[in-house]
């Protein structure tokens, strides 16, 4: 039973970034009907904004310390993060510490920026070509992001490590009557989760619940008819880009400390994101959600040594081998609607 | 000529000069002048570019007359690759075998895999391809490492079987590729003044396969086949209207398309006996994608064209590093000089691939018709800059005139 539990609970993490990327992607299908392969790289950039705002928060001037002396007996010099100065030592040190999550608010503009950039500059032509053409050009796109930064930030992977109070494990077991150690798992994992809960309800919400939202969805369900009453269908459309690349972005500033970002982090999670959107039914919203947490816990219990003694090499294909019965046997996906791509 | 018609044969012919005489083509720099770097003409680079050749063109058998994208090409290559390898470790060294092999396993695959994923279309055909290639990336990573040798690569050694050929060399080396004796990395060369041309019996090899599938997909492209699978692109619907099934021609182009592809990648474990898994992740799927494309999908010369521009920038470009740029701009004032250098630096040597995704996307945009349809445009605008000459009325028919096929 607790080993059940854990796989749940591990599978939820890598789960909830298939989910937001799948929902950004399902949130441009769904709007412009462009399939978006730069989708992945978006993710990366994410991750990287954690990574630039946590070193521009550490920009630091030397300051010579009379009171100490460094190996050699003259008077040692200290960097100083102008945050100290800023704001004192103490605050100073804490808004460092929490870098990560203080990076969502950098984010959020920039990863806007970026989106509306990639619509109104590239995007934008390409609603009349085939849809061969859209995977070609943002696939050609995708190489490009991902080889800018890797000439900024170098190949390696950047270590982004979480505030101090969320490095520990919770012991999850004691709370459900488990022995103390059965269910170890990590604090920052459960707030990604719950991070990831938030912002999927907040895009459900703002969908459903604000005149924006509506609009947006009756122009995904008919674009000709929301244009003729009078409304600039396209310039909302570019707006919902816009927020499925913040989402694809905060996705990534908070899955920095879990995995250090590195340039092609974007590339390994795309495919598998776009197997979750085709599981989960192309242009529908839940059906991505669904698809992501269901695939993300499928491969963590695929993975478990008792599953993989009877199926080996289970855990590397389990997801491409559910999309690939899901395809065959339903067609379109989980909860996709008739219409839908079916050309 | 050859049951081609009277174009396609001249395209052939002048392919097949082109192909022979390569290392005198890509040659044109002497060999220690400044300029040498530039130089394509040696054994391993023109190797690939028809090995790459040979897999761009069986995918524009798929995606250029049938329209649907696979994303998981590579999956077959690799799978050629490794039974290539094999049959040097049981059987002999001669590259026959194990090229008939790798096409013959390769071919097997698509069977499967074309059955599954040809069942849909558009975007699910791309995403089942890719998860199928992905699938057999992962395995031969993980499990089937008793076959693949996992991380290290299939490799030939010094205890393989090799049942109608030699374990071991008589001083006790592992024997090499060969063809009927000919072996594959042995090479000629002719030093002619400053030039030094290389002629090496792989090349050659690989060349006359190319030559021949390139030969086949002419004929492909022109019978009644060919014009099936073209129907199919422009509308499926309508050929199910007038009562044809259309998914035998397509998994049979498939089955084709799969086959080119482990025929290249048995003749790249040919040229060196070594197979690694990857050689089928996506992004090697993903490089046969842009070959065609860049060439020009759909058309005959195209991918072969796409394949070899690729390979040699990627080789070529890779090795351009900053003292080589230095060297182009000395003539600069010291400041300039610096910063073109700056400027140049992120697109040469390790970020050739930045280049290449630039190149790919203002093709993508600008140039959906690839090099090939380039090469048309800019023929039309000297044709029509002449008639221009000619007379003012005849101007106006050729500008009217829709460019011709």
């Amino acid at each position: 039973m607790d080993a059940i539990i854990l796989q749940i609970l591990n599978g939820l993490d890598k789960g909830s970034a298939y989910a937001l990327i799948a929902l950004g992607l399902t949130l441009i299908f769904g709007t412009l009907g462009v399939v978006n392969f730069a989708h992945g790289a978006l993710f990366m950039i994410g991750a990287f904004c954690a990574v630039t705002f946590s070193r521009l928060l550490t920009l630091s001037h030397q300051v010579v310390d009379e009171t100490r002396t460094d190996f050699l007996g003259n008077p040692l010099k200290v960097d100083v993060p102008y945050m100290h100065d800023l704001f004192g030592e103490g605050t100073g040190a804490a808004i460092i510490d929490w870098a990560v999550p203080l990076s969502i608010l950098f984010s959020i503009p920039v990863m806007i920026a970026i989106g509306v950039i990639m619509e109104r500059g590239l995007i934008k032509h390409f609603y009349k070509r085939p849809h061969a053409d859209q995977i070609l050009v943002t696939f050609g796109l995708a190489i490009v992001l991902q080889e800018v930064i890797k000439q900024v930030f170098g190949a390696n992977p950047i270590p982004t490590p979480a505030p101090e109070v969320f490095r520990g494990s919770l012991d999850f077991g004691v709370l459900l009557g488990f022995d103390p150690n059965a269910i170890i798992y990590p604090y920052w994992r459960l707030v990604y989760f719950g991070f990831a809960a938030v912002i999927i309800g907040a895009v459900f919400a703002f969908l459903q619940f604000t005149t924006f939202g509506m609009v947006v969805r009756a122009g995904m369900a008919d674009r000709e008819t929301v244009g003729l009453l009078g409304i600039n269908i396209d310039k909302r459309f570019t707006i919902m880009f816009g927020l499925a690349a913040a989402v694809a972005g905060l996705a990534g500033v908070m899955y920095a400390p879990i995995n250090s970002p590195n340039y092609h982090m974007g590339m390994d999670f795309l495919v598998l994101s776009f197997v979750v959107v085709v599981v989960g039914g192309m242009g529908s919203l839940p059906g991505a959600v669904l698809a992501g947490f269901l695939l993300g816990i499928l491969e963590s219990f695929a993975s478990m040594n008792e599953v993989k003694s009877i199926l080996p090499g289970i855990d590397q294909i389990i997801i491409y081998l559910v999309a690939i019965i899901i395809l065959l046997t339903r067609p379109r996906g989980l909860m996709g609607r008739k219409g839908v791509m079916e050309d | 000529m050859l049951k081609l018609g009277k174009k396609d044969f001249t395209l052939f012919l002048v392919v097949a000069v082109l192909a022979i005489f390569a290392p005198f083509i890509l040659n044109p720099f002497p060999t220690d002048s400044a300029m040498a770097q530039f130089n394509a003409g040696y054994p391993d680079l023109m190797q690939r570019f028809v090995i790459f050749g040979i897999l761009a063109i069986g995918f524009n058998i798929l995606f250029g007359l049938t329209g649907y994208l696979s994303f998981g090409h590579a999956a077959f290559l690799g799978v050629g690759s490794y039974s290539a390898v094999w049959m040097f470790k049981l059987l002999s060294m001669n590259v026959i075998p194990a090229i008939v092999l790798s096409m013959i396993v390769s071919g097997l695959f698509a069977v499967v895999i074309g059955y599954v994923s040809l069942r849909r279309s558009g975007i699910y055909f791309s995403i089942l391809t890719l998860a199928f290639a992905q699938m057999s990336y992962n395995l031969a990573y993980s499990v089937l490492t008793p076959i693949t040798n996992g991380e290290t690569g299939l490799q030939i050694t010094l205890d393989d079987p090799r049942i109608l050929g030699i374990t071991a060399t008589a001083d006790g080396g592992i024997p090499v590729t060969n063809l009927f004796g000919l072996e594959m990395r042995s090479f000629e060369t002719w030093n002619v003044g400053p030039w030094a041309f290389q002629f090496s019996v792989g090349y050659y090899v690989a060349a006359i396969i190319m030559l021949v599938s390139f030969y086949v997909a002419i004929r492909i492209f022109r019978s009644p086949f060919g014009m099936m699978l073209r129907a199919i692109k422009s509308n499926q619907n309508r050929l199910y209207y007038t009562g044809l099934n259309a998914r035998p021609y397509t998994l049979a182009a498939f089955v084709i398309s799969g086959m080119y592809a482990g025929l290249a990648g048995g003749l790249l474990a040919c040229m060196d006996p070594l197979a690694g898994a990857e050689r089928m992740q996506w992004t090697a799927s993903g490089e046969v994608v842009l070959m065609t494309i860049l060439g020009g999908a759909g058309t005959l010369i195209g991918p072969v064209l796409g394949a070899g521009f690729i390979k040699y920038f990627e080789n070529i470009f890779s090795k351009i590093n900053d003292q080589v740029v230095h060297g182009w701009v000395s003539f600069l004032p010291d400041g300039l000089e610096d910063v073109v250098v700056a400027i140049i630096h992120p697109f040469v040597g390790k970020g050739w691939h930045l280049t290449l995704g630039l190149l790919f996307m203002l093709i993508v945009i600008f140039l959906p018709g690839g090099l090939v349809e380039g090469g048309k445009r800019i023929s039309a605008l000297v044709s029509s800059r002449r008639n221009h000459n000619a007379g003012d009325a005849e101007a106006q028919a050729a500008r009217q005139q829709p460019p011709a096929e």
